[in-house]
């Protein structure tokens, strides 16, 4: 099987005046050709400094990595013209404008915008309008288009994105993801990473991270299949109040709040009617009670444990 | 090339972007070559002399009105005693006390010898040194003066005597901008050539633009020229605006020596300095960082590079200090080749420091810079 991406046990500590930080500990896994393959993590988690470490910018202190076929270190040279890349930050020059950072970055990978017009034309046709507009004065939900069309400037073979959605509205969110899908379709791999876990059910197969290991990487369905309890939600207007009785009530496995209900795991089956009962006798009242789905988010949070 | 060449018109167009940036550039030198050596200037002039005159003779007056002719002094006025004369100085409205004592023209005439006496305020070193050298000669000058009205001259001087006769080389007037314009000059070449280049490309690290170039292929020397090569024209650029529009026009300054020699300095010197900024690029961060550390060593250049003060007369750890700073060997070149009209025989040593600085600091800054983190 020909991996478009391979990581054995590699490792990156940070040392500071405060402590040491491992920020990736024996990170192995690997992305076939052509797959959209998430990294889900929280802020902290290893996502940058792994992503660093495929793009050739930050040397691992141990462990063995290909992009492509190539190995991150002997053949950096081979992998820079490659790959694209686009930095968690926005990256481009905010005094030139959207065609000339374009038509800068595609000078530096030897190639032009019209020679790879076809594949960057969805996204660049969105921004087109402001072409002549300076990178810095263009809104968010621009400066990532362009971002992302200056990445793909010389047709990637291997997309590398860090956090593309961080700090962007939801529309915009749901139109990038959109726009990654049909990256895909082109043969491109994508590797994106973020740490909005909702966003894990776009991707082909993920990788749940946290202090620089890898929890679980499997499909997110995969995933959420191997939830091993049933999980309930449940609410009431007090819901403060609720979660701390549902903590002391003796059948709770674990109990937390995720959005407007809280989500229950209970230590044995069929508690549910003496849990209502229970928390009427505390004066509750208005008590919901369903089963659910896990999520991507309760997987990772059970795997925290 | 290709690359280098698109390099550059990034370079460029972000230059001439930056509002902040673009007037500095141009005015800055204008400014500086026009304030700077009219304000820094050795000539004591105004000084404020304090008269005690316990005499009150002709000869006294004679004197005094002789000190005055001179054009450098100033009379603060007359007292009574020197305790009064010193409070004039204690308030600062008097830089010298001269004391003339009582019969003092009686023992002239008949003793042939007086002795006066001469305050300092040696608050303002040059000040004092120079007003004190200057009373000194005015009183010399009225002392052979007296003598001749008084000494039957014989026909040959019984003692012999040397009369000391001078004449000013390259800079027949004295005039202390000649001196100060060219130095200023090669600081400010020195300062757009270092801040420049480091903020530049510090500030690429700072937005993380680094990040994004550091992915791409581009080959580390291809980006160290495009970075260069632009500061390096500007450079030549603000120096030449110096040398023919300011220190030309305003200050009538020709270079006597020979241009070429003059600009294959420069050439030289500022790829010297280019690598300066550079390096300081490579270690720092932040715009910061980098503007602290280079405006240290910038300071540093300017006080022990002999602008102001004359090299040879620092003590030998300070001249040590000054030999190892490029900006020296190029204020000394550009006053010795403008003023002086220096041939390259002249100035070889210089040369060779310059190479040496030159390639010293560039091969520095280019093994110290990373692609990676």
């Amino acid at each position: 099987m020909n991996y478009a991406v391979e990581v054995e046990n590699i490792r990156k500590t940070y040392t500071s005046e405060i402590g040491t930080t491992h920020a990736l500990q024996d990170i192995s896994f690997a992305v076939n050709s052509g797959e959209l393959f998430g990294l889900i993590g929280p802020d902290g988690a290893g996502k940058t400094s792994l992503f660093r470490i495929l793009t050739t910018v930050l040397l691992a202190d141990g462990g063995k990595a290909t992009v492509n076929g190539f190995d991150v270190v002997n053949k950096y040279r081979e992998i820079r013209s490659c790959v694209g890349y686009m930095p968690g930050k926005f990256s481009l020059y905010q005094d030139l404008t959207v065609e000339e950072n374009l038509n800068f970055f595609a000078t530096l990978f030897g190639t032009t915008l019209e020679a790879n017009y076809e594949l960057v034309k969805d996204i660049y046709i969105q921004i087109e309008p402001f072409k002549k507009r300076r990178a810095g004065k263009l809104s968010g939900g621009m400066k990532q288009k362009l971002a992302l069309c200056c990445a793909l400037i010389h047709k990637p073979a291997v997309l590398f994105l860090d956090e593309p959605t961080t700090g962007v509205d939801p529309v915009s969110r749901k139109e990038f993801w959109e726009m990654l899908k049909r990256l895909k379709q082109q043969g491109i791999t994508i590797l994106v990473s973020t740490p909005y876990m909702d966003e894990a059910t776009l991707c082909d197969r993920i990788a749940l991270i946290q202090h620089g290991t890898i929890l679980s990487i499997d499909t997110p369905q995969k995933i959420i299949a191997s939830f091993p309890h049933p999980l309930y939600a449940i609410k009431s207007p007090e819901i403060y109040r609720l979660l701390k009785d549902i903590h002391a009530y003796e059948n709770t496995l674990s109990c937390y709040a995720f959005g407007e209900y809280l989500h229950l795991i209970f230590k044995e089956e069929n508690h549910n009617d003496e849990l209502l009962h229970f928390l009427t006798n505390k004066n509750h009242e208005q008590v919901v009670l369903k089963p659910i789905e896990a999520s991507i988010e309760d997987c990772f949070i059970e795997l925290l444990k | 090339m290709r690359t280098i060449f698109f390099l550059l018109r990034k370079e460029f167009k972000q230059i001439f972007r930056n509002r902040a940036l673009l007037p500095l550039i141009f005015v800055a030198p204008i400014l500086q070559l026009l304030i700077l050596p009219l304000a820094a200037n050795y000539e004591v002039k105004n000084i404020n002399l304090a008269v005690v005159d316990h005499d009150k003779s002709p000869y006294s007056q004679k004197l005094i009105s002789k000190i005055m002719a001179s054009g450098y002094f100033k009379l603060s006025g007359y007292y009574e005693g020197y305790d009064v004369a010193f409070h004039q100085i204690e308030k600062d409205e008097a830089d010298l006390i001269l004391e003339i004592p009582d019969h003092f023209e009686r023992n002239i005439v008949k003793e042939n010898t007086e002795k006066i006496f001469l305050a300092v305020n040696a608050i303002n070193g040059t000040k004092a040194n120079l007003g004190g050298a200057y009373l000194i000669q005015v009183l010399a000058d009225f002392n052979s003066q007296i003598r001749m009205e008084w000494k039957q001259q014989s026909r040959f001087n019984e003692a012999p005597t040397i009369e000391v006769m001078h004449s000013n080389w390259y800079n027949p007037m004295m005039n202390f901008r000649y001196f100060m314009v060219p130095g200023i000059l090669a600081v400010l070449v020195t300062m757009i050539g270092s801040y420049m280049t480091a903020l530049n490309i510090v500030k690429e690290k700072e937005i993380g633009t680094i990040e994004q170039i550091n992915v791409t292929p581009i080959r580390k020397h291809h980006f160290i020229l495009g970075k260069l090569i632009p500061f390096w024209v500007l450079g030549i650029f603000v120096f030449s605006f110096g040398l023919f529009v300011v220190s030309f026009l305003v200050y009538g300054i020709i270079p006597q020596g020979n241009l070429f020699l003059l600009y294959g300095f420069l050439a030289v010197y500022l790829v010297g300095i280019l690598g300066f900024g550079l390096l300081i690029s490579t270690y720092c961060d932040t715009q910061q960082q980098a503007m602290s550390v280079s405006f240290f060593f910038v300071m540093i250049f300017m006080l022990m590079s002999g602008l102001f003060t004359p090299i040879d007369s620092m003590p030998s750890w300070a001249k040590a200090i000054s030999q190892l700073s490029p900006v020296t060997y190029f204020i000394e070149v550009m006053r010795m080749i403008v003023l002086k009209g220096s041939s390259f025989a002249d100035i070889k040593y210089h040369f060779v420091a310059i190479v040496g600085f030159s390639v010293l600091l560039m091969g520095w800054a280019i093994l110290n810079y990373r692609k990676t983190m």
